[in-house]
């Protein structure tokens, strides 16, 4: 008990993040037509790829030598690149049909 | 935390995200939304890949991570703009299941990252917190669930995989969570990160549970389990974010976890079914429908000719027409716009009413007819439909069932009762085109059918929508 509010103290400023990120993304999504439930959950799809970056990270820190290390991170970052990528692209072409003809 | 340019990165990444969201909740602007969104998550990885410093060091290997860039984004951008309109969803779910692999893939490496931290190998030996622990193992376990049921999710969409459930799979399921979760905890508890047995047994089990996850649920359900999945790999980016104390991956994890939990609960109230029994109710449903099924009584019903549905469309002030899966499955969306664009011409108003859950998902029919070129303007939802069936003349169907059946309103055997559907019994004639007597999605008799104002016109929806064209014309 004593530790989890030590971490919580220290913490302070992510336990704010998390806390108002998670109003933030109830809110924002607040009143969606049906038609767009698809397209939103492909754009929120491919906003959770932002995982990416610890990806990168983790590739970027790999010593020499490590080489399965570094496969490992090389295909965590090809497979996050598919989730961003395809995510975005998937989404736009969603979305290109909704142009209102005149 | 000092301010620096990949603080800035990681704000205005942040900052994309939530905006481009929220305009991505309106039609007028959800395209610009989701640009928004995508300059700001590449402002944050290039910020990244600079810009990132750990005690001093920044990121090397920059060959292989390019590499895996630019592979990532070749074969991410040809499958995203090859795919068919209507294998998007799960082409949706195929993406949702690779971000979850790269959080568990991320997981791995920092275990093993760890354990050689631990273990005396490294010159910094420093003991991993409990806290370090905890979020590694989450990652890996929400990640890996995620994958797995993501690639379930895309076989159902894709037919390739079958409903599957076997006796006791609840319980089962329910041990599985529980013991997994069981043995994370005893090696976060305990602090032992050198235990490669335990850890891989956690991956493997988190797979599993994924699998078994997602293979009872039926096919017409699956929008609702990618939405919940994708908000679970959400939660799996936030692990990471915690991880690596990153500001962008936190606010982009939590965002999308929250946001696609509230999405899925949406999707699930459009049909009226809470979440629980989405995931578990698949017997359920099945066993109810196959007995009112049975009990359901053969009326009669009867048949129209084209060349009176012809008659009967052509003179009418007003027709409104319902598109459902059949449309889509007959790939008839454009001669159905050349019936539109004729019958306009002979002074009909011709509007579509599209129902929430028509197709195979949310949004489906607005995009097969937009392919078709049909104007934004003429589709209507279901509340504005349901208020002008009193006015209208003929309403067509085309490969619409459950979305029309009244058994929803009436009958609480249903497995359907309760779900909102279009009202079109309160127009004057009713048309309703299949390709037999079939049962639709939910396998259940429509009684629409066997009333007086409707009829019933067979055949291929493309083949009977050709020939309806041809006989209007002749007239």
């Amino acid at each position: 008990m004593e530790a989890i509010l030590n971490w919580a103290q220290a913490h302070i400023d992510i336990i704010y993040i998390v806390v108002l990120s998670i109003f933030l993304g109830i809110e924002v999504i607040g009143r969606v037509p049906s038609v767009l439930h698809t397209p939103l959950m492909s754009g929120a799809n491919a906003i959770h790829g932002v995982v990416i970056i610890g990806a990168i990270i983790v590739m970027g820190k790999v010593e020499p030598g490590h080489y399965v290390t570094l496969i490992i991170g090389f295909l965590a970052v090809v497979l996050g690149t598919l989730n961003v990528v395809g995510g975005f692209v998937v989404t736009d072409r969603m979305l290109e049909m909704f142009k209102k003809k005149k | 935390m000092e301010l620096s340019i990949l603080t800035i990165c990681y704000l205005i990444g942040s900052l994309t995200f939530i905006i481009g969201l929220k305009m991505l909740s309106h039609p007028e602007s959800a395209r610009k939304g989701n640009m928004v969104a995508a300059v700001g998550m590449f402002i944050a990885i290039f910020g990244t890949i600079f810009l990132y410093q750990e005690n001093g060091v920044g990121l090397h290997n920059y060959g292989w991570i390019f590499g895996a860039l630019v592979l990532g984004t070749v074969v991410g951008t040809l499958a995203a703009k090859r795919v068919k309109m209507t294998a998007m969803p799960e082409l949706v779910s195929l993406f949702n299941g690779m971000g979850g692999a790269c959080a568990a893939l991320i997981s791995v490496i920092e275990f093993g990252h760890i354990a050689a931290l631990y273990s005396g190998e490294h010159p910094d030996q420093v003991a991993p917190t409990q806290g370090t622990l905890l979020t590694i193992f989450l990652g890996l376990i929400i990640g890996a669930v995620s994958f797995a049921g993501s690639i379930i999710a895309w076989g159902k969409l894709n037919g390739k995989i079958k409903d599957f459930s076997f006796k006791g799979q609840q319980v089962f399921n329910l041990v599985l969570f529980f013991a997994t979760l069981a043995v994370a905890g005893y090696l976060v508890v305990a602090i032992d990160s050198s235990n490669y047995v335990l850890f891989y047994g956690i991956l493997i089990a988190a797979l599993i549970y994924g699998v078994l996850f997602v293979l009872p649920i039926g096919g017409a359900d699956m929008p609702v389990v990618i939405s919940l999945l994708n908000s679970f790999t959400g939660v799996a980016a936030a692990c990471g974010g915690f991880l690596y104390d990153n500001s962008v991956m936190l606010t982009g994890g939590i965002l999308v976890g929250a946001a696609g939990t509230l999405l899925t609960v949406l999707m699930c109230k459009a049909m009226n079914r809470s979440l629980t029994n989405v995931l578990i109710g698949s017997f359920g449903g099945n066993a109810a429908g196959a007995a009112s099924a049975a009990s359901g009584s053969q009326g009669a019903y009867k048949e129209i000719s084209i060349s009176d549905a012809a008659v009967c469309m052509s003179y009418a002030n007003k027709v409104i027409i319902v598109p459902g899966y059949g449309l889509a499955v007959a790939q008839a969306q454009h001669v159905c716009h050349e019936l539109e664009k004729l019958l306009e011409e002979k002074g009909v108003d011709v509007k579509y009413a599209i129902h929430p859950v028509a197709g195979r998902m949310p949004g489906h029919m607005n995009v097969l007819l937009a392919e078709a070129d049909v104007s934004y303007d003429k589709l209507i939802e279901m509340e504005q439909a349901n208020d002008e069936f009193k006015s209208t003349d003929v309403v067509l169907i085309l490969g619409a069932n459950d979305v029309v059946n009244p058994a929803a309103k009436t009958d609480p055997a249903s497995p359907i009762y309760g779900m909102p559907i279009l009202e079109v019994e309160q127009a004057k004639t009713v048309i309703v085109n299949k390709r037999s007597m079939k049962p639709g999605y939910a396998g259940i008799e429509n009684e629409l059918f066997f009333q007086p104002k409707t009829s019933m016109l067979f055949g291929d929806a493309k083949a009977a929508l050709q020939k309806l064209v041809a006989e209007i014309k002749s007239l």
